[in-house]
């Protein structure tokens, strides 16, 4: 099967988690569609790695998943610290960074 | 037969990735999320990715969404109008994706990636994508990037602690 299959898959995923960002408000469920992205870019890189038979994609795909973990749990601790502050979770109403 | 089997786990893929976008509840898009990296794991064992595979479902599926599932539970789920942005958004964000899909398409289908053989090759080295021959590679010639990874890590658990943990007197915390 022609593996270019998986490269058009991973460009109409990282598509619909570019829609998610732009268009939701919460901050959660634009942090989910952070990962949708991230996803999207480790398929490629397996895609790749298969096609050159060669397992160097692969060591970038978990290091692709250490910098998701990192960046949700950044995130997560962002949106509890905001909602500790009372402040609206909602991206189109957060309009300056004080503290 | 692997035709059959990466189709089902596209569209599986992709209405998760579709639900997550759609759904007004955050915590259904967290399940969504879910069902979509499920999915996703079995296009990786497709490309001969087994270890990554089950580090997806172990990590990604199971670690991951739990922090997620329980802060989409700490802040409550807000219901928020599906597609509630603001008009000009509501045009730019679908075309911008759009035009990004189609770039992107021509760039795989139309340049056909002729150096690379898009067949992959036929014989393949035994220990590929197994544990063994992911931490050969990794412990090898990516260890700086490994190092780096592990700092990174720690970096994000003391950023964690510092931005969730702070309380400020005479604030409650409300839940």
């Amino acid at each position: 099967m022609n593996l270019e299959w998986y490269l058009v898959l991973s460009a109409l995923l990282f598509a619909i988690g570019i829609i998610g960002v732009m268009v939701r408000r919460n901050p959660v469920v634009i942090l989910l569609c952070l990962e949708l992205m991230l996803s999207a870019g480790a398929l490629a890189l397996l895609t790749f790695s298969r096609m050159l038979g060669n397992q160097d994609g692969q060591v970038f795909v978990l290091i692709v998943l250490v910098v998701a973990a990192a960046e949700v749990v950044v995130g997560l601790g962002l949106v509890v610290a905001m909602f500790r502050r009372r402040l609206p979770l909602d991206v189109d109403e957060m309009k300056e960074l004080k503290g | 037969m692997e035709a059959v089997a990466f189709f089902l786990g596209a569209i599986g893929a992709l209405g998760g990735a579709v639900a997550v976008v759609t759904l007004r509840n955050p915590f259904y898009a967290v399940l969504a999320l879910v069902v979509h990296l499920v999915f996703l794991a079995g296009i990786f064992l497709l490309l001969r990715a087994q270890f990554l595979a089950a580090a997806q479902i172990i990590v990604y599926a199971g670690a991951v969404m739990v922090i997620y599932v329980f802060v989409a539970a700490y802040v409550g789920g807000v219901e928020e109008p599906s597609w509630d942005a603001s008009p000009e958004l509501k045009v730019i964000g679908p075309l911008m994706a759009g035009a990004l899909f189609v770039a992107i398409s021509i760039a795989v289908i139309g340049s056909s990636l002729t150096a690379l053989g898009t067949g992959g090759p036929e014989k393949l080295a035994d220990d590929f994508g197994t544990p063994a021959g992911v931490g050969m590679a990794m412990l090898e010639d990516f260890l700086l990037p490994f190092e780096a990874a592990s700092l990174l890590l720690m970096l994000a658990a003391v950023a964690a602690v510092i931005l969730a943990g702070r309380k400020r007197r005479g604030k409650e915390d409300p839940a």
